[in-house]
């Protein structure tokens, strides 16, 4: 192959995929089969970091950005005057192998413009991944795209060599999509997810009876979603994603601040600051309903339409809940211990443990990791020194505000100045 | 009076020393590896000869008490090779033995959390080994790699890269440690290399690696540029997750 080209190609097709955040590789069970190359059983491996703290685990990038969408938001989108190239089927397996026999990558994230028709772009991903298993006998990663409006029959094709599947909801409400993205509606990007659901459904059920029954996106299916741009609010985002996980049982949604790119008047504009605050706090939420066994209307719900800036979405929850608290550690339960404002789930694992032993008092919690300029004031424990005093919860706020230090403080002085 | 026990360094070496600890009563031991003696003026020193047999029996004691977690505790700390850690072991492998029940997850207990932390570190550098290494194919189409981690981890590794690279053959060599594990297409061997004298790990020398490998290198560190979002940039974050004592190494970091 000829390497400037490929470079060149590289640089514009990697500008132009970066946008998905997702970079997970986790969550396959593919291993290794005759001794061919890679294996997808273990934990995710992120084999670098961008400049921006992103994890580099996948070869990220478009098989072509020509697109016939003029999605508003989209870097891609047919209006856009930008360099536009197309890879070759054989250039991506190329790399990918190259790339993985050095151990820069997991495997492959591979999406792309619409070109022609959604059936004939997806039929191009669906190449890529058949040809790196059945030619290269390559075992690593594979996410690939769903293409809104792609048939069944492809989806399911995709699915055999896959281990990951996405379709991007990117605008979480119907009129959103309506006002920035007028070629797609949503049904197109719902028909492949909910093909892909049914067949891992299928898959699974056939594997219980007949063991060689082949593997069908074994790390099931994601889904993203851009903040900021289409001015929804926590509570319509965060109940969107609560409606896929349940209804798709996705694995994972992203949330991607926007990252404005176009004059449009319908978006932010240029120089506009990308939201990573508030995207930070709706993967906190995010957390808490899929590990915390929170409910997505005990953190946003009609009175709270907005996640707090200054403090995460447990301790505002807390706050709003303080007559649940104080916590005895030494006999609550997991899901309560799981509550309290600076247990994450790994110090839970350890209480649970270590109160076996003996009843655990403040020194044997610090030593822990336990954050108490958190929990302090919201549990006790195997001591007589405690908070007696009977706080407001704004109180606690400032208290809690006041003794820490947050990565975000700047962010959120100058965030919460707009409305001061 | 206190006795100081110098062994050979090795794992089965250590679990010896061990042995030789319950087998004499000895109440007060200070456990070193040979070479890293220090002078002691206060207590007389042996020598205890590694005895596979003696360091099974340790070993399979340790079985009953502790499930796979709590022996992964002590070989993945024992690897840390931080000073006097063997000191630290032998307390927590005489109270696994004292107590009737299993202590492994006993976290309020400090010695039990001391072990958890190194191994927490332990694990975190082994993690990073396997994201961290980054092959360069030579003339010989031999997958090379060398690496300085701060902790002994390349025992860990191996299972690892065998599984996965099936199809290759490599080499990871630990530079600061002097050995490596070598993967002929069939099993894994621990090498020793000698390197030429004007061999320069940070570099790939045309006298040594494929045509192609550098162009890979660069089309790795242009990838590596295009991914980025400029916007959101955050070096704090970035520096974070891959600290720059490992930069060297990395042909995206490159020209270091």
């Amino acid at each position: 192959m000829s390497f400037e080209r490929i470079k060149e190609k590289l640089n514009i097709l990697a500008d132009a995929a970066k946008y998905d955040v997702s970079c997970s590789s986790s969550g396959s069970n593919r291993a290794n089969k005759n001794k061919g190359l890679g294996d997808a059983t273990g934990m995710g491996i992120c084999h670098t970091y961008t400049e921006d703290g992103r994890c580099v685990s996948l070869l990220k990038i478009l098989l072509t950005n020509h697109c016939i969408f003029d999605c508003a938001y989209c870097v891609t989108r047919k209006s856009n005057d930008i360099k536009r190239a197309a890879f070759k089927v054989q250039e991506v397996v190329d790399l990918t192998i190259n790339f993985y026999r050095r151990n820069y990558i997991e495997g492959l994230f591979l999406s792309s413009g619409i070109f022609k028709n959604a059936d004939y772009t997806m039929e191009r991903l669906v190449s890529v991944a058949k040809k790196l298993r059945l030619e290269e006998n390559f075992n690593g990663y594979i996410h690939l795209k769903s293409i809104p409006g792609a048939s069944d029959e492809l989806m399911r094709e995709a699915g055999l060599y896959a281990d990951r599947l996405s379709v991007n909801i990117e605008i979480p409400t119907k009129e959103g999509l309506k006002r920035l993205a007028p070629d797609k509606n949503r049904e197109d990007f719902i028909k492949p997810m909910k093909k892909v659901k049914n067949e891992i459904i299928q898959y699974k059920a056939e594997k219980k009876i007949i063991r060689s029954t082949p593997k069908y996106a074994p790390a099931g299916q994601s889904t993203q979603m851009i903040i900021g741009a289409s001015g929804e609010n926590d509570y319509q985002i965060m109940t969107a994603s609560n409606f896929f996980y349940k209804k798709f049982n996705l694995k994972r949604v992203y949330y991607s601040g926007y990252v404005p790119i176009s004059y449009d008047s319908r978006l932010p504009q240029i120089g506009t600051e990308v939201p990573m605050l508030r995207e930070n706090r709706l993967y906190q939420t995010d957390w808490l309903m899929r590990f915390y066994g929170f409910h997505v209307n005990e953190i946003v719900n009609e009175t709270h339409q907005h996640l707090d800036l200054d403090i995460d979405p447990k301790l505002s929850w807390a706050l709003r809940n303080i007559h649940e608290f104080p916590v005895d550690v030494n006999r609550a339960d997991k899901r309560m211990l799981a509550r309290v404002p600076g247990l994450g789930m790994k110090s839970v694992y350890k209480i649970l443990h270590a109160r076996k032993f003996r009843q655990l008092n403040w020194e044997h919690l610090k030593r822990l990791g336990v954050a108490l300029n958190r929990a302090q004031y919201f549990i006790v424990c195997n001591s007589n020194v405690y908070e007696r005093r009977d706080l407001e919860p704004t109180k606690i706020k400032g208290l809690i505000l006041q003794n820490s230090k947050s990565k975000f403080r700047k962010a959120t002085s100058s965030q919460l100045n707009l409305f001061g | 009076m206190q006795k100081v026990l110098v062994y050979d360094g090795s794992f089965e070496g250590f679990l010896s020393v061990v042995f030789k600890v319950y087998e004499e009563k000895l109440l007060q031991v200070d456990i070193q590896k040979t070479g890293n003696v220090q002078a002691s003026f206060f207590g007389d020193s042996e020598e205890v000869i590694t005895d596979k047999a003696h360091a099974d029996r340790v070993w399979n004691g340790l079985k009953k008490k502790l499930t796979s977690f709590g022996r992964n505790q002590i070989y993945y700390s024992f690897l840390s090779e931080i000073s006097s850690v063997e000191n630290t072991l032998l307390d927590y492998i005489q109270q696994v033995f004292k107590s009737k029940e299993n202590i492994e997850k006993d976290f309020s207990n400090v010695t039990v959390l001391k072990l958890s932390k190194i191994t927490k570190s332990v694990g975190r550098e082994k993690h990073r080994m396997e994201a961290f290494v980054r092959f360069k194919l030579t003339k010989d189409n031999l997958y090379f790699a060398n690496i300085e981690p701060d902790f002994n981890v390349l025992p860990l590794i191996a299972k690892h890269f065998k599984s996965r690279y099936a199809d290759q053959k490599w080499v990871i060599y630990d530079i600061k440690r002097n050995f490596g594990l070598y993967y002929n297409l069939e099993n894994v061997e621990t090498i020793v290399m000698d390197f030429p004298k004007e061999f320069d790990f940070t570099k790939t020398s045309e006298d040594f690696f494929a045509d192609a490998e550098l162009e890979f290198q660069e089309l790795w560190q242009n990838y590596f540029k295009s991914t980025n979002i400029e916007s959101r940039k955050n070096m704090l974050l970035h520096v974070r997750h891959v600290p720059k004592r490992y930069w060297k190494y990395l042909s995206e970091k490159q020209p270091f």
